[in-house]
């Protein structure tokens, strides 16, 4: 299982601030189509230039590999200081 | 004890609601502080125009643990580039109001150039890298704030 969080302007879009899948999929890539198959409003906010991706609260690109127990995050270029 | 470990005790982050007292920080950073003949302070406020539109207040949202683990790495990272001492970073969360601080960064150093830079790089790497989301408020209503090029230009820069 993976547990997925969502912030900012992507949790409010999305109506979902989080949600558990049991299955893992390979890549953080591959999850972000897993999760564009929802709807064309998932497909629009995963994509890679929309949504910052973080595994295990570390920044990482598409190629990161998943494993089971991981905390995969998606949200918005950060906005701070 | 590593390295790292070390390097972490001489940072102090905090991700916080309440305000902040400048005095109090810098008394931090200097009591007990007979090495440094540095300190170089940042304070970001809210400011009352952004972008041609009138804000009315800031929202600021974050990734707890994440952000206060990038923080720590960011100033890390600045201590390694320019061996400054003890890194303070104060970052509030929650709705704040017009001139209200928002972030306070606090670098002590032997020398002051390195206390600049290490202060500038912590802002630029903050501002491009921390998960915070600021989401404003403004008499049209609420709307979040996009990413700046510009932003993301003085992070590159030290690369």
């Amino acid at each position: 299982m993976i547990n997925i969080l969502f912030f900012a302007q992507l949790r409010e879009v999305l109506s979902c601030s989080n949600l558990q899948i049991d299955s893992v999929p390979r890549t953080v890539g591959e999850l972000r189509l897993l999760l564009s198959e929802k709807s064309e409003l998932w497909a629009e906010w995963l994509s890679s230039d929309k949504a910052l991706s973080a595994v295990n609260q570390t920044m990482v690109d598409d190629s990161k590999e998943l494993k089971s127990g991981d905390d995969i995050a998606f949200f918005p270029p950060v906005t701070g200081g | 004890m590593s390295d790292n470990t070390n390097a972490s005790l001489l940072n102090t982050i905090s991700v916080q609601a309440d305000d902040f007292d400048q005095q109090t920080q810098y008394r931090l950073l200097t009591e007990n502080n007979e090495q440094d003949g540095a300190v170089v302070i940042f304070v970001g406020l809210v400011r009352d125009r952004n972008e041609g539109r009138q804000v009315i207040s800031l929202t600021l949202e974050h990734y707890p643990g994440m952000t206060e683990k990038s923080l720590n790495d960011i100033a890390n990272q600045a201590r390694e580039k320019w061996g400054v001492g003890q890194i303070r970073i104060t970052h509030r969360i929650g709705t704040l109001a017009l001139g209200e601080q928002i972030v306070y960064v606090g670098v002590a150093a032997k020398h002051r150039k390195a206390a600049f830079h290490a202060a500038e790089f912590v802002m630029d790497f903050l501002k491009t890298r921390a998960p915070f989301w600021k989401k404003e408020r403004t008499v049209d209503g609420e709307h979040w704030i996009e990413a700046k090029d510009s932003d993301q230009a003085a992070a590159d820069k030290w690369s």
